[in-house]
C-alpha cells in the first residue's frame, strides 16, 4: 500500500457537507414492508422482461425478470412472497410518471432460494463470469445504473492502466458509501480483487474524500492485513470530486476526451457499492436485492443509513426514520445537488437510490426567483467540466441547439455547481437538461423522419417499378398487334405494287385506313380482354357494359375494313385499265376482301349467338342472327365466285403466248394456296356451325366440298407442270364445271334457308307452347302457317337437289379429298369445342351470378318480390339450359377424345 | 502617363487572373441538383401525409423552393415553420388552418378483431407501416407509423383509431424553466423601501 499522487480538476464548490446527521446511528435494517414495488427499468437501457405472472410464489433471490437485449439487466425477488400484480406504478423518476412494476406481497418468511455461488471464478473464462454477473442483476450503483457486465466488456477494448474505485461520495448529506465501507470493508476489498482479476489493470486505486476518516482507516487496516497492492488515494473534499471524470482527473491527471468513455483512455471506474454487490454475487451467489441508502434531512427524527430491500416504498422508510410530516417540505431522491424532488412517497427504492432527503423548508428553501444573467463569470469558475455555462445558457434560452452542442453541452455532468454559485439564482442545470432532452428528441425525430423518408422512397420505387413493368408489358402487347398490322400494311402495298403507280392517292387512303384499323383492332383486343376478365370475376354489370363496347368497336373495325377493301378494290380497277397482265392480282384482292367479309360476318354471328345463349328469349337477336347468317352466305358466295373467276382468268390466260406459262405456273401455285386456305376457312366455319347447330350447316358442308375440290384440281394442275397445255385444257374444262357447281350451291343455300325456316317455325311453336299458350292461340299466330310453307319449300328444294347436284360436281370429288378433310377436321373441332365449352361455362357463371344478385335484391327489396321471383325463375331456366348445353359439349369433347 | 497605363495594365492582368480562377472554381466545384430543396426536405417531418396538398414531403419542399408558403405543414407545426423561416430567411408565419391543425404525435392502431383484411389501408400507407394480407388481420407497426391519418379514411369498417402517443418515463423530457419573472421582484432593498413609502 502506497500513497497515490493526487492531481486537481477545474472548478468545483464547497457546499455545507451535512453528512454527520446520518452517521449518528448505526446501520439500520427496516422491517419488511407490506408490499415491494420493483420497476422493470431500474437500469440504463432496455427494461427487463418479467419471468413471472400474477399469483406466482417466489422465493428470495429468485429471478423475476430477465434481460431484454444487450444493454439490460436481470431482476430478482428481494424477499419470498407472492406476485400480486404486474402493473404501472409511480416510479422514482424526475418526471413523476408511472412505469411497469412487479408487485410482490411478502410472506414474512424471507426464505432464500437455492444459491449457486461461483466458487471457481478464478478458473473459468471471464466471459462466463460477466454473464454470471449479468444474471445476478448487478448494475452500477453510483447513480447512473449502467449494467456492470457491459461496462466491464467495454473495458476490454483497451489495456487498462487504472482501475479506480469511486468512494469519494462528494454530494452533501449522502453517507451510504461511507457506511458501506465501514460495514463491509472486507467484502469491498474482495470484490475489488475479483474485478481486478477480471480487468487486469496496472493500478488499482480507491479514490476517497478526506472527510471519511473512519472509512479510510478501516480500508487501510484491511488492505494492510492482506498486504494488498490496492492503493488508497485520499482526495480533498470538493464537490464534485465523486464525478467519474473528475475523479479520474484527480487520480490520474488525465482528462476523458469529449464524447468518449474512460475505457477509451484505459481507465475503468466502479462504485464501492458495485464492488460489494459483485463480491456477494460471486462468493455467496446472492443477487442484487438490497442496497445501502441514506435517510436524512431535518424532517427525520432518526436520520441514518439503512440496508434496504429493493422495492421498499419510500413512505415505509420515512416511517422507519420517524419523519415529521409537519416539517417535511421537500422529499428528494438523491442529494441536494443532483437529486430530484419526489411528488409521492409511494415510489420504491431502486438499485440506484443512494439517499432519501426529507428536507424542511428552512433546510432547503424554495429557489430564489431567477434574474437576468449579469455575466459575472462565476459559473465558469465553478464548472468542473471546463465549460462556458453562461454561453450555454444563452444558446439554451434562444433554442440555438447547434451552437449549444458546439459548446459541448453534452459534456455537462449536471452537477449543479454553476447554479449553486449563480448570484442571479438562474437554474442553469434545468436549462441544460431541457436543452439536452430537446436535442435528443430532435435527433430521434430526425432518425424517425429519415426512416419514414427511406420507407416512403422505397415504396415509391417499388410502385414505379411495378408501373414500369406493366407499361412494358402493355407496350409488348401493343407491339405484337401493330406489327401484325404493319405486316398487312407491307403486304398490301406489295400486292398492289404494280397498280399503285397508277393510283397513288388510293394507296395513301388505304394506308390511313389500315392505321385506323390497327388502332381499332388494338382497342377491340383490349376491350375483349377486359370482358374476359370481367367474366372470370363475374362482374355482371361490367360485362354487359363491356359487351356493348366490344360490339361497337367491332362494328367500327368492320366498317373501316370495308372501306379499306373498297379502296384496295378501286386501285386494281384503275390499274386494270392500264395493264391486263396483273389482272389476277385485283381478283385476288377482291377474293381476299370477300374472305375478310366472310370472317367478319362469322365473328359477328358468333358474337350474337353468344348473346343469344345468354338471353334465349330475345327475338330481336334471333332476327339479327338470321340476317347475319344470310349475309354470311352471300359473302361466302362471293368468295367462291371470286375463286371461280380466278380460275377463269387463268384459263383465259392460256390463250396468251407460251412465255407466260411460267408466270401462270406461279399464279397457279398462289391460287392453289388460296384455295387451300379457303378450304380451311370453310372447314372452320363448318365446325362453328356444327357447334351452334346452325341451320346452314349443310350449305357450309357443300362449300367445303367445293373448295376442297378446287384445291385438288389446282394441285393436280401443279403436279403436271410439264403438260401445261393439257393442264390449261383441264382447267378450261373445269370452268364450266365450277359454273355448274355454282348453281348447285345456290340451290343448296336455298335448301338450307328453307330448312332453317322450318326449324325456326318449329322452335317458335315450341316456345309458345312452353309459355303455356292455348292451342288456339298458337293456331292464331302465323307460325304454324309459316311452318307448313317452309316445309313445302324444303321438300321442293330437296327434290330439285337430288337430281342435278350429284352429276358433274360430285364426280370430281374424290375419296382422297374427303380423307384430307377428315384429318384436318380432327384437330380443329377439339379446339373449337374447348372454346365453346369455355363460353358456356361463362354463360353458366353469368347466370349464377345473376341469380345471386337477384336473390340479394330480393332480400333488400321484398316489396318487389313478385317481379324479382319471376326474373329468378327465368334466369334459372336459362342457367339450366346453359348447363345442359355445357354438359352436352363436355360429353362430345370426351367422345372426341375417346375416338382419338 | 506611363504610371497610369502601368497601373491599368496591372489591374487588367489581375482581373483576368482572378476571373480565370473563379471560372475554374465554378466548373470544378459545381454543385449538382438543387441543394435548397434537400435542406427544406430535411426540415419537413416526412410524415408523407399530403395535408399540404402535395403527394409527399419532397414535392412540398420543391414547392417551397419555388415560392409556396411555408405554413402548410400541420404535422411539423410551428417548430417546422420556424426552422423553415430560419433557413429561407423569411418571416415565420402562423400555421395555415386550411391545411389542418397541429396535433400531438399520434399513431394508427387497428382494432384487430374488427379488421376484415381488405388491404385498403396497406395500399394507403405511405411508409409501408401496415402489415397484413388479403383476408388476414392487419396490424400497424407503431415504430414505423408517422401518424399521417391516410389509412383511416379508406377503412371500410372504420376499425382504425388514431391514438396519441403518450409520454413515458423513457421519452419524458425536462421542462424549460419559467425564465426571468415578468413582474418586479422587489429584491433590492431600496426598491422595497420605495414601495413602502408609497
Amino acid at each position: 500500500m502506497q500513497a497515490a499522487k493526487i492531481f486537481s480538476f477545474h472548478g468545483g464548490i464547497h457546499p455545507a457537507e451535512n453528512k454527520a446527521q446520518s452517521l449518528q446511528l448505526p446501520l439500520g435494517r427496516p422491517s419488511l414492508p407490506s408490499e415491494l414495488i420493483l420497476p422493470l427499468g431500474q437500469h440504463i437501457g432496455q427494461s427487463s422482461r418479467p419471468l413471472v405472472k400474477v399469483g406466482d410464489k417466489v422465493l428470495k433471490g429468485e429471478t423475476i425478470a430477465i434481460n431484454n437485449g444487450f444493454l439490460s439487466s436481470f431482476l430478482h425477488a428481494p424477499t419470498s412472497g407472492t406476485i400480486t400484480a404486474i402493473e404501472e406504478r409511480l416510479i422514482a423518476h424526475p418526471s413523476g410518471l408511472s412505469d411497469l412494476c412487479i408487485i410482490i406481497s411478502p410472506d414474512g418468511h424471507d426464505t432464500w432460494t437455492t444459491l449457486e455461488p461461483l466458487h471457481h471464478w478464478q478458473d473459468i473464462s471471464k466471459t462466463d463470469v460477466l454473464a454470471y454477473l449479468s444474471e445476478m442483476g448487478i448494475i452500477g450503483m453510483g447513480g447512473a445504473g449502467f449494467p456492470t457486465q457491459v461496462k466491464l466488456q467495454g473495458a476490454y477494448k483497451n489495456p487498462l492502466t487504472h482501475f479506480i474505485i469511486n468512494a469519494a461520495e462528494c454530494e452533501p448529506y449522502i453517507t451510504a458509501d461511507d457506511m458501506l465501507i465501514r460495514e463491509k470493508t472486507l467484502e469491498l476489498v474482495l470484490g475489488i480483487e475479483i474485478l481486478q482479476h477480471l480487468v487486469q489493470a496496472d493500478h488499482v486505486v480507491i479514490g476517497i474524500e478526506d472527510n471519511k476518516p473512519t472509512a479510510i482507516a478501516a480500508l487501510q487496516a484491511v488492505l494492510g492485513k492482506r498486504n494488498s497492492k490496492i492503493q488508497i488515494a485520499v482526495v480533498p473534499t470538493k464537490y464534485p470530486s465523486g464525478g467519474e471524470k473528475q475523479l479520474i482527473q484527480l487520480l490520474t491527471g488525465k482528462e476523458v476526451p469529449s464524447g468518449q468513455y474512460p475505457a477509451d483512455i484505459g481507465i475503468l471506474c466502479q462504485n464501492v457499492g458495485t464492488c460489494v454487490a459483485v463480491h456477494d454475487a460471486i462468493t455467496f451467489g446472492k443477487p442484487l436485492i438490497s442496497r445501502f441508502t441514506t435517510l436524512t434531512g431535518d424532517a427525520l427524527k432518526a436520520p441514518q443509513n439503512v440496508e434496504v430491500l429493493l422495492g421498499t416504498p419510500v413512505a415505509h422508510l420515512l416511517d422507519y426514520a420517524e419523519s415529521e410530516p409537519k416539517k417535511l417540505n421537500r422529499l428528494i431522491m438523491g442529494g441536494p445537488m443532483m437529486g430530484y424532488t419526489l411528488n409521492s412517497a409511494a415510489v420504491p427504492i431502486v438499485k440506484t437510490s443512494n439517499c432519501i432527503l426529507a428536507a424542511s423548508k428552512k433546510e432547503l428553501p424554495p429557489p430564489a426567483p431567477e434574474q437576468a444573467c449579469i455575466r459575472c463569470g462565476m459559473c465558469e469558475q465553478a464548472c468542473p467540466a471546463s465549460l462556458l455555462p453562461q454561453q450555454l445558457l444563452w444558446f439554451s434560452k434562444s433554442q440555438e441547439f447547434e451552437k449549444a452542442e458546439h459548446h459541448n453541452l453534452f459534456d455537462c455532468i449536471e452537477c449543479g455547481a454553476c447554479s449553486y454559485v449563480c448570484p442571479s439564482s438562474i437554474p442553469l442545470v434545468q436549462y441544460y437538461r431541457h436543452t439536452k432532452s430537446s436535442i435528443r428528441e430532435a435527433r430521434e425525430a430526425t432518425v424517425k423522419s429519415d426512416l419514414a423518408k427511406q420507407r416512403f422512397e422505397a415504396r415509391k420505387a417499388r410502385q414505379d417499378a411495378e408501373a414500369a413493368e406493366k407499361e412494358a408489358k402493355r407496350l409488348a402487347r401493343q407491339k405484337a398487334t401493330p406489327s401484325k398490322a404493319a405486316e398487312e400494311k407491307k403486304a398490301a402495298p406489295a400486292n398492289a405494287a404494280a397498280p399503285l403507280a397508277a393510283a397513288p392517292a388510293t394507296t395513301d387512303e388505304s394506308k390511313k385506313l389500315k392505321v385506323d384499323i390497327a388502332i381499332g383492332k388494338s382497342k377491340l383486343k383490349k376491350l375483349q380482354k377486359q370482358l374476359l376478365e370481367a367474366q372470370e370475376n363475374e362482374h355482371v354489370e361490367e360485362i354487359s357494359n363491356l359487351q356493348l363496347q366490344v360490339t361497337e368497336q367491332e362494328k367500327a373495325v368492320a366498317l373501316l375494313e370495308e372501306q379499306l377493301a373498297k379502296t384496295v378494290e378501286a386501285a386494281p380497277i384503275a390499274a386494270e385499265a392500264n395493264a391486263t397482265k396483273p389482272a389476277p392480282a385485283p381478283v385476288n384482292d377482291e377474293l381476299k376482301k370477300a374472305k375478310v367479309d366472310v370472317a367478319l360476318i362469322g365473328v359477328k354471328l358468333k358474337k350474337l349467338q353468344k348473346q343469344l345463349a345468354d338471353t334465349p328469349d330475345d327475338q330481336e337477336l334471333k332476327d339479327k342472327i338470321t340476317t347475319f347468317e344470310a349475309d354470311l352466305k352471300t359473302a361466302q358466295d362471293t368468295v367462291s365466285k371470286l375463286s371461280d373467276s380466278t380460275q377463269t382468268t387463268m384459263s383465259a390466260s392460256t390463250t396468251e403466248p407460251k412465255t407466260a406459262i411460267s408466270d401462270e405456273l406461279k399464279k397457279l401455285k398462289i391460287d392453289a394456296a388460296i384455295a387451300k386456305a379457303a378450304v380451311k376457312k370453310v372447314e372452320k366455319a363448318l365446325k362453328k356451325a356444327e357447334e351452334i347447330q346452325a341451320p346452314e350447316i349443310n350449305a357450309i358442308r357443300q362449300q367445303l366440298k367445293e373448295a376442297q375440290q378446287r384445291a385438288d384440281e389446282l394441285e393436280n394442275a401443279l403436279a403436271n407442270p410439264a403438260t401445261t397445255t393439257t393442264k390449261t385444257e383441264t382447267i378450261a374444262e373445269v370452268a364450266p364445271n365450277s359454273v355448274d357447281a355454282d348453281a348447285a350451291k345456290k340451290r343448296k343455300i336455298d335448301l338450307a334457308i328453307a330448312k332453317a325456316g322450318v326449324k325456326k317455325a318449329e322452335k317458335n311453336i315450341q316456345l309458345l307452347k312452353e309459355q303455356g299458350k292455348d292451342e288456339s292461340e298458337i293456331e292464331a299466330s302465323e307460325w304454324p302457317k309459316k311452318l307448313i310453307e317452309a316445309q313445302e319449300k324444303l321438300a321442293a328444294l330437296e327434290a330439285e337437289e337430288s337430281t342435278p347436284v350429284t352429276t358433274s360436281v360430285a364426280t370430281h370429288v374424290e375419296g382422297t379429298t374427303e380423307a384430307i378433310a377428315k384429318s384436318q377436321a380432327k384437330a380443329e373441332p377439339e379446339m373449337d369445342l374447348a372454346n365453346q365449352i369455355k363460353k358456356e361455362k361463362i354463360a353458366v357463371a353469368l347466370a349464377k351470378a345473376q341469380i345471386n344478385k337477384l336473390n340479394k335484391r330480393l332480400e333488400s327489396a321484398p316489396e318487389d318480390a313478385d317481379s324479382i321471383n319471376q326474373e329468378i325463375t327465368s334466369t334459372e331456366q336459362r342457367l339450366q339450359s346453359a348447363e345442359a348445353l355445357l354438359e352436352k359439349l363436355i360429353h362430345s369433347q370426351t367422345n372426341l377424345q375417346e375416338n382419338r | 502617363m506611363l504610371t497610369v497605363l502601368l497601373a491599368i495594365g496591372i489591374l487588367v492582368l489581375l482581373s483576368l487572373i482572378f476571373g480565370a480562377i473563379l471560372g475554374y472554381a465554378n466548373v470544378r466545384f459545381h454543385v449538382e441538383g438543387d441543394p435548397i430543396v434537400d435542406q427544406i426536405d430535411a426540415l419537413l417531418p416526412q410524415t408523407q401525409c399530403g395535408q399540404c396538398g402535395h403527394p409527399g414531403c419532397r414535392p412540398y419542399a420543391e414547392a417551397i423552393a419555388n415560392g409556396e408558403a411555408i405554413n402548410h405543414c400541420p404535422p411539423g407545426g410551428q417548430a417546422t415553420i420556424q426552422a423553415l423561416a430560419d433557413l429561407l430567411d423569411v418571416e415565420a408565419i402562423p400555421l395555415d388552418g386550411d391545411h389542418g391543425t397541429e396535433t400531438a404525435k399520434r399513431v394508427a392502431v387497428i382494432r384487430e378483431d374488427e379488421c376484415i383484411g381488405c388491404t385498403k389501408c396497406i395500399q394507403a400507407c405511405p411508409v409501408d407501416a401496415i402489415l397484413g394480407a388479403a383476408k388476414q388481420m392487419h396490424t400497424v407497426i407503431a415504430d414505423e407509423c408517422t401518424g399521417c391519418d391516410l389509412c383511416v379514411e379508406p377503412c371500410p369498417v372504420d376499425c382504425i383509431d388514431m391514438v396519441e402517443v403518450g409520454v413515458t418515463a423513457k421519452t419524458w423530457s425536462w421542462d424549460k424553466p419559467q425564465g426571468i419573472a415578468a413582474t418586479s421582484l422587489n429584491i433590492i432593498a431600496t426598491d422595497r423601501q420605495t414601495e413602502v413609502a408609497h
